[in-house]
């Protein structure tokens, strides 16, 4: 199904919600709405479902106008924050409820054969309250998944359970989602979330839409330092530099050597994402002399934060690396990894791609 | 300032059998006088019970709890001088800043001049220095759990300072500043802290040594390094690190090994544990090699995602799905062909009834 928006705002009582927006869904994709909270997301996955109507512009599915259909008339699956189920259903009731509603044969077969996708084949006749977390969202999903619609959207699904259950109910759903046979829009405020689900990424940030294009791509060619900031955790590390020929060069003097592309303007913003960072010296590397501030440890990662001349600076390390508070500390980057943005706004370079598929 | 010594156990209901009923099952653990502490593990581990005994909350239904070898089993958190921060913040909202630091010094009659002189330094040491005269109610969620916290480390006669999630209502954007706060003012008050929290970073970040949880039981104390590098009992690896450690079935026999079933060819001077076991290995440290390398089997790709800084590849070996973590530039192979992996190396580690033996 195509679902396009065009020319869609959104104004609450004078207050823009949403910036007038055109976007065009993958059709059977994931699309990633990303952005931090009250960016847009919910506003925007509303007037999609039929639930809101803009205050301008028009909703087509199928190149249909939908735009002031409600959202019963509509075929939506939705997936919310919170743990919603029927409370005095069972498990499999609740599942079964869409199917039952559109009169499907062999509920009792495609009930169990969600039930297990799910892992929750096992709690078919329990109450919902009596699951835990975790659990309840997955009967919410298994309920959206069989209803089938060609248009499902999920709001920040995950953001209330435990991080190793998120981890796994996301690898659990990018599967479920690779059928293709609906077109998924999934709503997160984690830049992380959006490349492990892949597909398409929208980026939001206060009620404008910045990008759209497939995830892997917005990431590594943020079309401004908007989009580069909103898509990067930790935050890319934003430098205020000046062009002088051939140069980029930072406000403590450093000169950072690459071929930039002709400019109209000589105030730059020189980007570094914090996985760009070592602490290791390689050849060709340019040098940031600090002061540890804190080593922010995730176990797979170690972040370090770093108090420099140029500013201060997050660096990536993978796996654990102990830092004293105050110790000094010598970060490296290699000129082949900086991102160069115009200092009002769009990009001007990024890093070529090395890593991909051969 | 007090070294708290457990020798217990916890079940809410009485006359517990199996070692479902305990919360927390027998234990003996030393928290050390000075030291930073963190209870990781998810929800309904066992961690917040472990902490309301300490803070006299809870009585153990068995065993006892001993502040510097006295016996304060049965004492209130009163009696135990403990001091606590919770989720939420517990200001009064009518008082300054200083009148809400002031106010635990003051209950125990902690003369003027000592109190002006322990506010001050607190409030310079969250940043809050130039706040003092403002009257709480007018400040953010993170401004008030910052006046929580600064209440909890007031006092410089307290036992213990005991934190229970406390930056749960914090900006996320905010969050790494006020864990180098408490790490910093760990350093300079030598407070003993423990610090409840089922956010892998919160505790690796900012405890000496973890208690990782799950199920009742204390599975590993350790520096953030020990956890991740050798951890002590496979729940361990899984928990720590995204995605966390891979687990293949393994024999040992006469020196050789069997992966998976698979014959392993065996590098020079490696010695294996003999029996039944489970080999862990870390997405980190599972490298790609030449066919039939020493210490390598064979696998089919599965999955390949760009996670941006990194790509994840999702590997079959004999049947069982491992993630493997590659650097962003490293060439990968495409979906469906095989590859070889090095399970076998200095990163290794074998598990015997999930508990880590090599």
């Amino acid at each position: 199904m195509q679902l396009s928006l065009e020319q869609v705002s959104k104004s609450v009582s004078g207050e823009v919600h949403l910036h007038p927006l055109n976007l065009a869904l993958q059709p059977g994709q994931v699309t990633v709405l990303l952005g931090a909270t009250q960016a847009g997301k919910t506003s925007l996955m509303r007037i999609m479902a039929g639930l809101d109507v803009p205050t301008q512009g028009r909703v087509l599915v199928d190149e249909k106008d939908v735009t002031a259909l409600p959202v019963r008339e509509r075929n939506v699956a939705m997936v919310y924050q919170q743990f919603i189920n029927y409370p005095s259903m069972t498990v499999f009731d609740n599942i079964a409820s869409p199917l039952k509603l559109r009169g499907d044969r062999d509920v009792a077969t495609r009930v169990l054969a969600l039930a297990s996708k799910l892992h929750i084949d096992m709690f078919l006749d329990r109450l919902p309250s009596a699951l835990s977390g975790g659990q309840q969202q997955r009967v919410a999903l298994a309920r959206a998944l069989a209803k089938q619609a060609p248009l499902m959207l999920l709001d920040e699904p995950l953001v209330n359970l435990d991080y190793k259950l998120r981890e796994e109910l996301r690898e659990e759903l990018t599967q479920l989602f690779a059928s293709g046979d609906s077109t998924v829009v999934y709503a997160t405020t984690e830049p992380t979330e959006a490349l492990l689900l892949g597909g398409y990424t929208a980026v939001l940030d206060q009620g404008q839409l910045l990008q759209y294009g497939p995830t892997a791509e917005v990431f590594h060619r943020p079309a401004s330092i908007r989009v580069a900031s909103a898509f990067s955790d930790p935050p890319m590390n934003l430098l205020p530099a000046r062009r002088n020929g051939d140069s980029v060069v930072l406000d403590d003097g450093l000169q950072v050597p690459m071929a930039l592309p002709a400019t109209t303007t000589s105030a730059l913003v020189m980007g570094v994402r914090a996985s760009a960072l070592r602490v290791q010296e390689q050849p060709g590397d340019v040098r940031f002399a600090g002061v540890v501030e804190l080593a922010e440890i995730s176990g797979s990662d170690t972040f370090l934060h770093v108090h420099t001349p140029v500013g201060d600076l997050v660096a990536q390390l993978t796996g654990v690396h102990e830092f004293e508070l105050g110790a000094s500390v010598g970060l490296f980057m290699s000129p082949a990894q900086v991102y160069v943005f115009d200092a009002a706004g769009p990009l001007l370079m990024a890093p070529e791609r090395t890593g991909r598929a051969v | 300032m007090a070294r708290i010594e457990l020798d217990l156990a916890h079940a809410y209901k009485p006359d517990p059998k199996s070692d479902a009923d305990y919360a927390l099952l027998p234990l003996k653990m030393t928290f050390r006088d000075g030291g930073a502490y963190a209870l990781l593990g998810p929800s309904g581990c066992g961690k917040t019970t472990m902490l309301n005994i300490m803070s006299g909350l809870v009585v153990p239904s068995q065993g006892s709890v001993k502040f510097d070898e006295r016996d304060v089993t049965r004492s209130s958190p009163q009696d135990r001088n403990i001091a606590q921060v919770f989720q939420f913040p517990v200001i009064y909202d009518t008082m300054t800043v200083a009148e809400n630091l002031a106010f635990p010094l003051k209950n125990r009659g902690v003369p003027a001049e000592q109190i002006r002189q322990r506010v001050g330094q607190i409030a310079e040491m969250l940043e809050m220095s130039h706040q003092l005269d403002m009257r709480a109610a007018g400040l953010s969620a993170d401004q008030k759990q910052k006046i929580s916290l600064g209440r909890g480390l007031v006092r410089s006669d307290v036992s213990a300072v005991l934190f229970d999630e406390p930056l749960t209502v914090i900006d996320p954007h905010l969050k790494w500043q006020l864990r180098r706060k408490l790490k910093q003012i760990h350093h300079e008050l030598k407070l003993t802290l423990i610090y409840v929290t089922h956010d892998q970073v919160e505790a690796l970040t900012f405890a000496d040594e973890v208690v990782v949880m799950t199920r009742g039981k204390a599975v590993q104390v350790g520096s953030a390094d020990a956890l991740f590098e050798r951890p002590a009992h496979t729940f361990v690896g899984h928990f720590i690190g995204s995605p966390g450690m891979n687990f293949l079935s393994a024999q040992g026999e006469n020196g050789q090994l069997r992966v998976q079933s698979l014959e392993v060819a065996m590098p020079d001077g490696v010695s294996v544990p003999e029996g039944e076991l489970k080999l862990g290995i870390r997405p980190e440290y599972l490298g790609m090699t030449q066919p039939h390398a020493a210490g390598s089997v064979p696998a089919q790709v599965r999955q390949v995602q760009d996670i941006g800084t990194y790509q994840l590849l999702t590997c079959d070996v004999a049947g069982v799905l491992v993630k493997v973590r590659l650097a962003a530039d490293m060439p990968v192979p495409p979906v469906g062909s095989q590859v070889w992996l090095r399970v076998l190396g200095q990163h290794t580690c074998f598990y015997r009834n999930e508990e880590l033996v090599a």
